[in-house]
């Protein structure tokens, strides 16, 4: 972790109560409170210089050994100018799969909401356009969820076939 | 037969020639997806030049073209549109299936996947590899030609087995939810 | 919008699934006023496989066969980032010659990919003949990936701790006289284009991206170099062994599809020298890690000679055995061609990935295509998509 990364997760913790701060391979990462989700970001972007949001994305931990919560939310973050990397993490539970969306702070937050939305079905409040993304609206499941099964359930063969020689 | 005919006059059965004709003319429509439609355009571009088999004029409108060449694997999403091209080609044409994802799934035994377009479509000739060589492409036009040239006929008998547009009316509109439909 | 669907003047357009100009399976809702485009929807997953889902399902060095068919112009830098973030979640680093072998694979993939992305810009704008040009040099990069691991399109060319075999003397070879041709094709590609009056009147002022919001919208790669971003992953978090070499990051101002077209111009004659000096400086040793490591199967002869050799092979070869891996999370990315690609992996002390989340630059930068469409006419949709690159592949996995 550099010097950088270690005043912030520094600052993050003094300022918002709740939040631990773990390292991995050199990275820090933050576990956030919900409802202190919205202020962290905020406070990332606008006074620490963390400007651009690299992904969104979520870990279902339905069937990973000891975990406590359903969902796992990742926010991976770069300061642009030091290269700096930053990791926020919320946990949700069924059946209160709500978070307020990221859209506000930065545009790149949009689609990728979205997606998450698409493969996990988390609600992110506030989303300006929450549809699905890369499933077709009718569709009915969360694919990504770990109790989706891989060859899914049935929804790929359900077409008209068209015969050449139809009678 | 003692008939004396000149050097330049050839005779042949109707049939034949316009079987030949066909075969030499194919206009590709390029159903191109994924990673075998770069194949497919290498299998055009100038190295292995589709043209020395007459079957470099791509077509990207499905009313100008007579050979379908699905590249790349369909999702769910992707087969109405699919099926909705090919009713929209006019007879005589013919489907391609390229690549192992086409042809039953490949690698992608997913959700979203459909395990081989010949559950839903007619398919002529299946080319297999992940993605196959642009020469293995040449040989499926090649076997292709051959069995245009050993199927036709000019009355276009072996195309009335084909039942027409009746499925259009089957198929669903792009982006039209089911309530939609329900409402008309 | 609500405004602009009272006003009947306007009319819609339907611009794919199926284009012959958008190369790849994307569909967008235009809304145009005459031929000036008001708004554009997109609409994606034409193409959604379930890359991810088949991610928790294979091990980590099958699942490279499958990252392959996810940016299909250059499979070997999708090989490359997918085990970067694995070897970080193992925590294991490469032998140098390891390191300099993926240096040369991914830039050469940097360089296919440009090509193709740029001919199809050109083709796109009207010019074939360039595209042919750069096809023709695509075909010989193939030959050379050929000649490296057997397969010339889909490669899986590496592995955990290493890569599938050792360059041969042959291919080197091989990889010289591309270095020596090449850049007499690029100069030939550049006269075509560079300043053909056509091209530049079509592309330049169009797509207009600024500093502020390709950072906002999270752009990376060429798309946010060519609007000022001087990010550039191989020397702000250099991996493998860029450390070691002398190359510029390619930037531009303007922001517009003409920057991103020179930005990828240039990049390729940096990813040259690249090439040059890996090669000419390539290391000697082994290619994978070491055998105590336990994480590539050891050479055949070690296998009958020596009880390591054979339990390591054991030990990798049974399904309830395999290496060691943390329970942890690791977010690893490289500079692909068209961008930042990231792979978020989860391990959850198995063979077989918890979570193979890829952050896909292609993605981010479609998010781009409305905002940066609007004010614009039609014919600049497809110059627009030529500059951005978007495969759909990688867009929908």
């Amino acid at each position: 972790m550099s010097e950088l990364v270690k005043n912030v997760t520094a600052a993050l913790t003094a300022r918002f109560d709740g939040c631990t701060v773990s390292e991995f391979r050199g990275e820090a990462r933050v576990r956030v409170p919900r409802h202190h989700l919205l202020p962290v970001l905020q406070f990332l972007q606008q006074e620490q210089g963390f400007d651009l949001l690299v992904d969104i994305t979520c870990v279902d931990y339905l069937v990973y050994r000891d975990a406590t919560d359903r969902f796992g939310l990742v926010y991976l973050l770069c300061h642009t100018e030091s290269s700096q990397r930053v990791t926020i993490r919320v946990t949700l539970n069924e059946p209160d799969l709500h978070v307020p969306s990221a859209t506000p702070l930065w545009e790149a937050a949009n689609w990728l909401e979205r997606e998450v939305y698409d493969m996990f079905g988390i609600e992110f409040t506030g989303h300006p356009d929450l549809r699905r993304i890369l499933l077709p609206p009718e569709f009915a499941a969360f694919p990504l969820r770990k109790d989706y099964p891989l060859q899914g359930r049935g929804e790929r063969h359900n077409f008209v076939p068209l015969a050449r020689d139809a009678s | 037969m003692a008939l004396e005919v000149p050097e330049n006059v050839l005779v042949t059965k109707l049939d034949a020639l316009a079987s030949w004709c066909r075969k030499n003319s194919l206009w590709p429509m390029p159903f191109a997806t994924a990673c075998c439609g770069i194949e497919l355009m290498a299998t055009g571009a100038s190295r292995h030049d589709l043209a020395r088999f007459g079957a470099e004029a791509m077509r990207f409108s499905p009313r100008q073209s007579d050979l379908m060449i699905v590249a790349g694997r369909v999702v769910m999403k992707m087969l109405p549109v699919l099926q909705r091209i090919w009713q929209q080609m006019g007879e005589p044409k013919w489907c391609m299936s390229m690549g192992a994802c086409a042809s039953t799934g490949g690698v992608f035994d997913t959700y979203a996947v459909v395990q081989g377009i010949d559950r839903f479509l007619p398919v002529d000739m299946y080319v297999p590899g992940c993605p196959p060589r642009p020469e293995q492409l040449l040989q499926a036009v090649i076997d292709l030609q051959d069995k245009i040239q050993r199927e036709g006929t000019v009355s276009g008998r072996e195309f009335e087995r084909r039942e027409p547009v009746r499925a259009l009316l089957q198929l669903p509109i792009l982006g039209q939810t089911p309530e939609m439909r329900a409402r008309r | 919008m609500a405004t602009a669907s009272q006003q009947d003047y306007l009319w819609t357009l339907n611009f794919g699934p199926q284009h012959p100009a958008t190369h790849t399976t994307l569909r967008i809702l235009l809304t145009l006023d005459g031929e000036r485009v008001v708004d554009a929807v997109p609409d994606i997953g034409y193409l959604h496989s379930g890359f991810e889902k088949i991610g928790e399902h294979l091990d980590y060095n099958q699942y490279v066969t499958v990252t392959d068919r996810m940016n299909y112009i250059s499979p070997m830098a999708n090989n490359v980032a997918w085990h970067h973030a694995v070897e970080k979640l193992l925590g294991i680093e490469l032998t140098p010659r390891c390191q300099y072998l993926r240096v040369i694979i991914a830039e050469l993939a940097r360089i296919s990919d440009h090509l193709l992305c740029v001919g199809a810009m050109g083709l796109d704008v009207g010019a074939f003949t360039f595209f042919l040009y750069g096809f023709y040099e695509r075909e010989r990069i193939y030959d050379i990936f050929e000649a490296l691991c057997g397969a010339r399109f889909t490669n899986s060319y590496t592995r955990v701790g290493g890569v599938m075999h050792d360059i041969t003397p042959g291919t080197v070879e091989k990889i010289r006289d591309f270095l020596a041709r090449f850049p007499a094709t690029l100069e030939d590609m550049e006269r075509l284009l560079t300043r053909n009056r056509i091209f530049v009147d079509r592309t330049q002022g169009v797509g207009v991206l600024t500093r502020e919001e390709a950072i906002n919208r999270g752009a990376s790669g060429p798309v946010a170099r060519a609007s000022g971003v001087t990010r550039d992953l191989r020397k702000d978090e250099p991996y493998l062994a860029y450390r070691d070499f002398d190359f510029q990051v390619c930037c531009s101002r303007a922001g517009d599809c003409y920057a991103r077209y020179l930005v990828r111009i240039h990049e390729m004659r940096e990813s040259l020298r690249i090439v040059h000096q890996a090669l000419e400086n390539l290391p000697a040793g082994p290619v994978n890690v070491g055998i105590d490591r336990r994480v590539n199967l050891p050479d055949k002869s070690r296998v009958y000679q020596t009880i390591e050799g054979t339990i390591t092979h054991f030990e990798l070869v049974m399904s309830n055995r395999g290496f060691t891996v943390p329970c942890e999370e690791a977010y690893g990315a490289v500079e692909a061609p068209n961008g930042e690609l990231g792979f978020y992996v989860v391990g959850d002390g198995s063979n077989v990935a918890y979570r193979a989340r890829c952050r896909p630059p292609s993605f981010v930068h479609f998010a781009l295509f409305p905002h940066l469409i609007r004010g614009h006419t039609l014919s600049d949709v497809v110059a627009v998509l030529g500059s951005l690159n978007i495969i759909a592949a990688e867009l929908d996995r």
